[in-house]
């Protein structure tokens, strides 16, 4: 069980980002995410340049373009819930372009795109230029209650094996003549969620006991230092305070 | 540490797991320090609950286990997992960090130990099953060969006062099988092996114990159990094709 | 559903985000008693699962994607403490890692999807299993019926905060209906996810089955002298196992302050519905203060007025009433129960 420190989703760069404390990290972007809800939606302008602030980050952490548009998928579920609320939502009616639309529907659908976006496109950022266990270090710096830091851990090394078990039990399957064409094979993949279910406790398991024998009492002990200097947090202060600034300005123009 | 005390008694030991399955009926067995014993025994006889039962990640239903002179109980638990050093058969399950240093570096770490003794430790516990170069690999390059004895040498960075082995020897190549003998036989430490591989058991135990059906069923020199075919056939323990043992006096 | 940010209002967030919080610091506190040495490792099992589980999302209607919601599933499997903290966990790692669902509405989705499903889920999987006779087959019913129930519920605890400070201007008769029914559905594939899922636990490992503890049998040794049965020694540590009476209890006073807030908000005034729309209308975007677009903000400001502390009242009346109603059926089935018992005979231990 080697995998769980690289994941897909972390690109390993050597930029200035990339070296920032995880913890520093972590606060900056949830500020951040706060600072932006926290925009009067009306403020075009702020959310632009709360954009050019991300699309800063993005350039000096070297992350492509193309790769933050490919994981915005995650949103797409929320996208066309956004456009469906100016047509089936209440209040006055504007035309736009034939369609009968509701007007606060259309005030919600951008202020719901807009702020989400900008909220996933800085997860996705500090997911870039952050190991997994760097960010669980940080959020145990963060005095997340360790508890919770140790099943997240456990659940990063499991999500390996699962996925392992996954692909293993889909090439049995399929070995065996199965292909997942429409629903009808749904219970058939239903019930392989409760193998699925055993086969990788029993593989975490064996991991758990092998950290057990060797002294873990629920703490990764860190070898690595990861304490932050007050040049890192002005750094990190940098995004969230810009926002902050510009969510300020927003208000005092309105 | 009381040094006359055995590196590892265990009487009356019996249990169950939770669904009601009965693993162990009373099995008793006593290690001296320094003794290399092999558990030898078919598959479902129990050798792989009692060795859970060692370090305490089962705790018995009847019975006590005790290592060197400590008895296994929930306020011993750390300083036991420290004097058990248990090496698991699949290295995979007992690697877990991205490189070879922080792997050896975990048990210590847990213990303590920072800086330059930390340093310190796991080098020499890599120098001594030869894998120090590897020192900076990720596990996962490693050979299956390799990967094992770094799962040795995890365990050793612990200065065990026991070292427990399950089924050191299986999916080595010949080489491998070799090269892992002669790291155990340079240790100077107690070792239980759990396995089926009779001829290491001879090669590297002079004592060995017969578990069967939650008991221990035998316990006498390697050399006379395995040359004991009735013995072997009603345990379901077999000598590989052409290999055989003569028989032994007494 | 993971909610976005900007979804809800300021006031909401906060609120939702202060619950979920305080809901966390119990179930960290609750844990402890569930999970020992070998339960952590299940948590993290339990919480990875869930988690792919909720990768595999689909469309169901209006935009609205479905998953595993996972709640009730990690409560029977873990215990609903522990199951609190694996949702929350996923939803956490989902956020920061996976960018799905926004970081200020964690507090919402950690509420609606770890609070609310985990303990739903396990009060009627406890309230299933306590009056029926215990086996396989209605430890499998009950989850079914559990995760079926949790997920309409936490539907409903979403339409709730949407009528309190969702930001989209959608009637909330037609929210209701559409979480309603669209849960409902996924309730229905949440119920045979579970099922199959505790089913097969239940056939190859019955001890990683929080909901179905059981009790020790007693030992065999096999002595020269020939076979003898010995007690099991106790566990060091009793999994005290969390009764239902603090989940009861608990649940009966949220039940009784969310009616009594609630209706002392809703039943004063009639045309509340409207009223919401209309703040969230264009005509109050002149004047648009985030924290006082809140109904939980314009409402307070507004004095108590005695038809509405009425109704307030008459709200934890019912809940005080359906309480009694249902704990008297639960104590009848339970009187019923312990008499048979006491007929058949005593089992050992």
């Amino acid at each position: 069980m080697s995998a769980g420190h690289h994941h897909p989703i972390y690109r390993p760069a050597d930029t200035p980002v990339h070296r920032l404390p995880p913890q520093c990290k972590l606060a900056a972007v949830v500020a951040f995410a706060v600072f932006v809800v926290a925009t009067p939606r009306e403020r075009f302008w702020a959310f632009a340049v709360d954009a050019l602030l991300l699309a800063a980050v993005a350039a000096a952490a070297r992350v492509p373009a193309g790769v933050i548009a490919r994981r915005m998928v995650i949103e797409v579920p929320f996208v066309l819930f956004a456009l469906a609320i100016p047509v089936i939502g209440t209040g006055e009616r504007v035309q736009v372009l034939g369609l009968s639309l509701s007007a606060p529907g259309l005030w919600a659908a951008w202020n719901i795109l807009a702020k989400a976006t900008l909220g996933v496109v800085a997860s996705i950022l500090l997911a870039a230029t952050t190991e997994p266990r760097m960010m669980l270090l940080g959020a145990e710096r963060l005095r997340l209650p360790r508890l919770l830091v140790q099943i997240a851990t456990f659940m990063l090394r499991y999500l390996d094996v699962i996925l392992d078990q996954m692909r293993r039990m889909r090439i049995a399957r399929e070995s065996r003549g199965f292909v997942a064409r429409d629903l009808r094979q749904a219970p058939v993949l239903a019930k392989s969620a409760g193998a699925l279910f055993i086969r990788s406790y029993e593989r975490g398991e064996r991991v758990h006991l092998a950290m057990l024998s060797r002294g873990y009492t629920g703490e990764m002990p860190t070898i690595r230092d990861i304490s932050a200097t007050g040049r890192d947090w002005a750094m990190a202060g940098m995004l969230p305070c810009l926002a902050a600034a510009t969510a300020l300005l927003a208000w005092s123009t309105t | 540490m009381t040094s006359g005390s055995p590196s590892l008694t265990v009487s009356r030991l019996a249990y169950a797991y939770p669904d009601g399955t009965q693993a162990l009926y009373g099995v008793d067995l006593t290690i001296e320090r320094g003794e290399r014993v092999a558990l030898l025994g078919p598959n479902g006889a129990g050798k792989t609950t009692l060795v859970m039962h060692l370090n305490g990640i089962l705790t018995p239903g009847h019975g006590t286990v005790e290592v060197a002179g400590l008895p296994v109980r929930a306020d011993t638990l750390r300083e036991i997992r420290r004097r058990v050093g248990l090496v698991f058969q699949d290295p995979d399950d007992q690697l877990f960090m991205p490189t070879v240093r922080e792997d050896v570096a975990f048990g210590p770490a847990n213990l303590g130990l920072r800086g330059a003794a930390l340093d310190r430790r796991v080098r020499d516990a890599l120098e001594r099953v030869g894998m120090l170069d590897a020192i900076d690999r990720p596990p996962h390059h490693l050979s299956f060969g390799q990967r094992r004895r770094v799962a040795v040498a995890t365990v050793l960075a612990m200065e065990p006062e026991i070292l427990v082995l399950d089924e050191p020897s299986s999916n080595l190549d010949p080489a491998s099988r070799r090269e892992l003998a002669e790291i155990l036989k340079s240790l100077d430490v107690t070792v239980l092996m759990v396995t089926h591989d009779l001829p290491y058991a001879l090669e590297l135990c002079e004592r060995s114990l017969v578990m069967s059906e939650g008991v221990i069923a035998a316990d006498g020199a390697t050399n006379v159990l395995l040359s004991d075919e009735r013995l072997l056939t009603a345990h379901r323990l077999e000598l590989p094709y052409g290999f055989a043992v003569p028989a032994q006096p007494g | 559903m993971h909610v976005p940010d900007g979804f809800f209002d300021v006031p909401v967030s906060v609120g939702a985000g202060v619950f979920a919080a305080a809901g966390v610091a119990v179930c960290l506190r609750g844990a402890k008693r569930e999970l020992d040495d070998r339960t952590a490792p299940m948590a993290g099992l339990v919480a990875a699962f869930v988690f792919a589980a909720q990768m595999l999302n689909f469309p169901v209607a209006a935009g609205t994607s479905g998953h595993l919601l996972g709640g009730a599933l990690a409560a029977i499997l873990v215990g609903p403490y522990t199951a609190v903290l694996c949702v929350a966990v996923v939803l956490l790692v989902q956020a920061f890692f996976f960018a799905d669902g926004g970081l200020t509405a964690l507090g919402v989705n950690i509420t609606l999807m770890a609070i609310v499903t985990a303990v739903v889920g396990w009060v009627v999987f406890r309230l299933i299993t306590r009056g029926a006779p215990r086996g396989r087959a209605t430890l499998v019913a009950a989850s079914f019926v559990a995760a079926l129930v949790s997920v309409p519920a936490a539907a409903l605890v979403f339409t709730v905060l949407f009528w309190l400070g969702g930001t989209a201007p959608i009637e909330l008769g037609s929210v209701a209906a559409a979480m309603g029914g669209v849960h409902l559905l996924i309730g229905l594939g949440e119920g045979f996810i579970t099922a199959l899922t505790v089913s097969s636990v239940l056939a190859v490992r019955p001890d990683l089955v929080y909901g179905a503890r059981g009790m020790a049998r007693a030992l065999t040794l096999r002595t020269a002298e020939g076979e003898v049965q010995v007690g099991q020694a106790a566990p060091e540590a009793p999994p005290a196992g969390i009764g239902l009476r603090p989940v009861l209890v608990g649940g009966a006073l949220v039940a009784v302050l969310l009616a009594g807030v609630f209706s002392f908000y809703a039943s004063g005034d009639p045309d509340g519905l409207e009223k919401v729309a209309a703040d969230k209308g264009l005509s109050a975007q002149e004047k648009p203060h985030a924290v006082e677009n809140g109904p939980l903000a314009d409402y307070a400001v507004k004095g108590v007025e005695d038809q509405r502390l009425s109704g307030g009242l008459a709200g934890v009346a019912g809940v005080a009433l359906t309480v009694a109603a249902g704990g008297g059926v639960f104590y009848v089935i339970r009187r019923r129960r312990r008499l048979t018992d006491g007929m058949t005979p005593a089992n050992a231990q």
